[in-house]
Parts: C-alpha cells; sequence; structure tokens
C-alpha cells in the first residue's frame, strides 16, 4: 500500500516537474538576457536551473503564478516594501531615497545608484555595497510553511493520543513509527538510555523538517531550502552549540588533556581535538548542502535533457533516468536527514559520554 | 569558495536559527512532549500487561499443579480407603465365619448334650416304665401264681437260692 502511494507520487510529482518545464519552455521560447539578445536553449535552461537553486525574494511557481514577498531591509533603519516591486529583478527600487537592485548573478539585493548599475569584480560577483537582508524570501517562506506543516502534523497526532486512548489516529499515524525509530534506532543507541531524553526534541525536530524541506525540494514547488548553505549552516550550528552547551567534564577532558596517552601528545592531540569540533560541524553544513544541491542539479538537467534532444529516444531516455532519479532522490531526502540527525545524536553523545575505564 | 560566500544569505541564516529554534520549543510543548509521554505510557502499558499475563500464567501453573496434587492425594485416599474396606470386609467375614463355626459347634454340643439328656431321660423314664410295667406285670403274675400256696414256697425257695448265689 505505502509503495503503491510511493509511486504514485513520484510520477504524479515529475509529470508536474516535467509540466512546469514545458510551461517555461514551450511558451516563451524568446527569453532574452540582460542584453537584449536572444538566449540559446541550453543558456536558457543553465540559466533556469541556477535560478531554482537560488534563494529569490518572490514564490515564483510558473510566470502566470508568482506571489510577491516582503522584502525587510537594514540600512539605516528598517526598510520595507513588497518584491513586486523589483518587477522579478529588472526594475531598481527607490525607497526612502536609498536605491536597491536584484543582482541575477547571486540572487541578492544591493545598493546601486538611481540607474542601478551593478559592478562586477573579475570573477563576476557584484561588488556593491549589501544592505543586511533580513526578507522573507521564497526559502524563508517554505521554512514557515514547514514549520506551520510540522506543526499541525504533530500537534494533532499529540491530540489524538489522549482523544484516543493512547492510539495514534489521523494523518499522523504515519509517523509514529518514525519517531519511535529517531527514539530506539538514533537516540538511545548513540546517547545512552540516560542522558538521550533532553536531545529528543531537537533531534525529533531536525529529523522531520529536513526531511519534510528536501520532499518538498522535489515537488513542483521546487523549492531548494537544505541545498542552501546558510539553512544547512544554520542547522549545524544549533548541534554544534548544544553540542558545546551540554558537554560534561569528560567531553573537555578529552580534548584539552586526552587521558592515556604521554604528556607529550597531549599538547599534540589539543589542537587537533579542538579544530575537530569545528569541522564536524563544518562536515554537517557541507554534506547536507551538497548532497541536496547535486541531486537538484543532476535531477534537473537530466528533466532538461528531454528538451535539448528533440526526439522520441533521447527524450523518452532521459524521461526514464529522471524518473529513475526522482526515486533516488526521494530516498536521498530521507538518507540526508538521517544522517543528519544520526551525526547530531553521535555528537550529542560524545558530549555526555562518562569515561568510568579511565 | 567565493561563489559560496557570495551566496550565503546572512538574513535566510537569520531566520532558519530564529524559526527552528522556535520551532523546537513550539513542538516540545505540543507535540514532541505529548508524544513521547503517550508513547511511553502506552509501553509502560503493554509491559506491565505482558507481566501481568506472565504472573496469571504461572499462577494458573500453580494452581493447576495444585489442583493435581489434590486429585493425585484424593485418588491415594480413595485407595487406601478401598483398601481398608476391602480388608475389613476380608477380616469381617473371617470373623463372622470363624463366630458361625463356634457358634455352630456350640449348637451342636448343646444339642448332643440336650439329645443324650434327653436320651437318658428318655431311658431313665423308659425303664421306670418298664420296672413299672415289669412290677405290675411281675405283681400279676405273682399274684396269680401265688393263689396256690405250693407254688408259693417254691418261689421263696427259687428267690431265696438265687440271693445266695449273690
Amino acid at each position: 500500500m505505502y509503495s503503491k502511494l510511493r509511486s504514485f507520487l513520484t510520477v504524479f510529482i515529475l509529470i508536474f516537474s516535467l509540466h512546469s518545464f514545458a510551461q517555461e519552455h514551450g511558451h516563451e521560447n524568446e527569453k532574452h538576457n540582460e542584453h537584449g539578445e536572444k538566449l540559446s536553449l541550453k543558456d536558457q535552461i543553465k540559466a533556469d536551473i541556477k535560478h531554482h537553486l537560488q534563494d529569490s525574494h518572490d514564490f515564483h511557481i510558473t510566470d502566470w503564478l508568482t506571489f510577491p514577498l516582503p522584502v525587510i531591509l537594514w540600512d539605516d533603519g528598517l526598510q520595507m516594501f513588497m518584491s513586486s516591486k523589483f518587477e522579478h529583478g529588472h526594475a531598481t527600487v527607490e525607497h526612502n531615497g536609498n536605491y536597491y537592485k536584484i543582482a541575477h548573478e547571486t540572487g541578492h539585493i544591493y545598493k546601486t545608484d538611481a540607474s542601478g548599475t551593478i559592478h562586477l569584480n573579475k570573477n563576476g560577483f557584484p561588488t556593491n555595497k549589501m544592505p543586511l537582508d533580513f526578507s522573507i524570501t521564497k526559502t524563508v517562506a517554505m521554512i514557515m510553511i514547514t514549520a506551520l506543516l510540522m506543526f499541525l502534523l504533530f500537534a494533532g497526532l499529540a491530540k489524538s493520543y489522549t482523544k484516543n486512548g493512547g492510539i495514534a489516529k489521523g494523518p499522523g499515524r504515519f509517523f509514529e513509527p518514525i519517531v519511535l525509530y529517531v527514539r530506539d534506532e538514533i537516540a538511545i543507541p548513540n546517547i545512552g538510555e540516560k542522558h538521550y531524553k533532553k536531545y529528543m526534541n531537537y533531534l525529533l525536530t531536525i529529523f522531520f523538517f529536513i526531511w519534510f524541506v528536501n520532499l518538498f525540494g522535489l515537488t513542483p514547488l521546487g523549492v531548494n531550502v537544505t541545498g542552501n548553505i546558510a539553512i544547512t549552516a544554520a542547522l549545524a550550528l544549533l548541534t554544534y552549540l548544544i553540542t558545546t552547551f551540554t558537554a560534561k567534564k569528560d567531553y573537555w577532558k578529552h580534548i584539552f588533556w586526552m587521558p592515556g596517552v604521554p604528556t607529550l601528545m597531549k599538547f599534540v592531540l589539543a589542537p587537533i581535538e579542538l579544530l575537530g569540533t569545528f569541522i564536524k560541524p563544518f562536515a554537517l553544513t557541507m554534506r547536507l548542502y551538497a548532497n541536496m544541491f547535486a541531486g537538484h542539479v543532476v535531477l534537473m538537467s537530466i528533466i532538461a535533457l528531454m528538451f535539448i534532444y528533440k526526439s522520441w529516444i533521447g527524450s523518452s531516455l532521459s524521461f526514464g533516468l529522471a524518473f529513475g532519479l526522482s526515486i533516488l532522490e526521494l530516498l536521498v531526502a530521507a538518507l540526508q536527514a538521517y544522517i543528519f540527525t544520526v551525526l547530531s545524536a553521535l555528537y550529542f553523545g560524545s558530549a555526555v559520554e562518562e569515561h568510568d575505564e579511565h | 569558495m567565493e561563489k559560496l560566500l557570495n551566496e550565503f544569505s546572512v538574513g535566510l541564516f537569520f531566520w532558519q536559527v530564529v524559526l527552528f529554534i522556535g520551532l523546537i520549543f513550539l513542538l516540545r510543548k505540543f507535540a514532541w512532549g505529548p508524544i513521547l509521554d503517550a508513547i511511553n505510557e502506552r509501553e509502560e502499558g503493554i509491559k506491565n500487561a505482558l507481566a501481568e499475563a506472565d504472573k496469571a500464567r504461572q499462577e494458573m501453573l500453580n494452581i493447576k499443579s495444585d489442583n493435581d496434587k489434590v486429585l493425585k492425594e484424593a485418588r491415594a485416599e480413595r485407595d487406601a480407603l478401598l483398601k481398608d474396606a476391602r480388608e475389613m470386609k476380608e477380616t469381617m467375614i473371617s470373623e463372622a465365619k470363624e463366630e458361625a463355626q463356634v457358634q455352630a459347634n456350640k449348637m451342636i454340643e448343646q444339642a448332643k448334650a440336650a439329645i443324650a439328656n434327653e436320651k437318658s431321660a428318655a431311658i431313665t423314664e423308659m425303664k421306670n416304665q418298664m420296672g413299672d410295667l415289669s412290677v405290675s406285670i411281675a405283681e400279676k403274675v405273682v399274684k396269680g401264681e401265688l393263689s396256690d400256696k405250693k407254688k408259693q414256697l417254691q418261689l421263696i425257695e427259687q428267690l431265696l437260692n438265687e440271693v445266695t448265689l449273690n
């Protein structure tokens, strides 16, 4: 039953992704670049993939269905206006005497002069001053939607226990075994029976959050949340802070004064161990980011191949590939959530571990 | 690296941290806390129920073995009772037989004694009657014979002879 539903969803998702792609390319083959030159199909696809992977100030679903989002800047005081003012990045916005423009190179907002000139360095990145940008971007909106969905789902599950005499009911029921899995297979083995309870809230939240945003990334909405380094860095930072602030004496002892090795080695090991504590969250950041980013790039490229090979053989081949890869990405979505959670649990476990043998 | 740094958005980082921490606290209060409590409670319930079932089974086994024991004892008692009864029956029969024998012997003795008594009484009476009869006969004979003097003397002589002979 479950596998049937999954394959149905996959086909559904894939068809919709194709659908939105086809719309973009079927109807507007006449895309032009900044200088008014006609873009080749390959360049269009490149730009589309780049656009998809970048955060955006609009919630773009198709060209005729785009929601403007609030832009919140800190630039000599709070500056707020709707992103529709940018006209999808084409216009320079004048607000309280400042001029802002979105550079399509990075998708960020830069301060410009009245004509909206963006200065680029030799690597093609803007050198204009950036205001502090706290806008509700597409990614932030997606985080909020996911958070709301998680809240409704799991608060509903929690409520169903009291209503139903301790048995789960409703859509949350499907997730109860996964909650149990996180507890029994991730938290308890890695942290230990004694301390695992205080980390459960974080581990459950992070597991379901990453899993859900990864899955949303595969829907036609295609919002690439976890393929965004700021997101993964924020999550890894939280894991790092929790590890550091809940760590017991033994954890610090093992970093700065490793027991059971010669004194000289203790001096050698201390900086290495200390560096290790920073490398761990960095690895967490990069692993999740790179996996999701690469997954999106590959999947979108293969879908795009259908439009490049206009023969039925090439197109059906790449359809098959895209189909297979979509299924693989569904697995990766759960796998990356699992890995992030397991590694977080492992770090928490090392923070509270008690070494009796020394 | 420069690409990554250029793509890094402080605002996104800020929102992710804020929203995520908010989400953790919200879910802790409204979801994970109650869910984990409910699951724990249920697991405890299952554990207790299993332990109870085990205990009940153990008790049932105990009861069964008790029953078996009682049954065995009852059977043994019955057997003992039957044996006793059989023995009693046998002794009773043999005792009765003995007593009957004794009684019979006694009765036979008595009967024999009574018969002997009767016999001797009968004999005595017969003797007496025969004596009486013979006396009366003798009287009659003597009366008839003593009617003549000669004969009387002859008899006296004869009797005297007999007496002297004795």
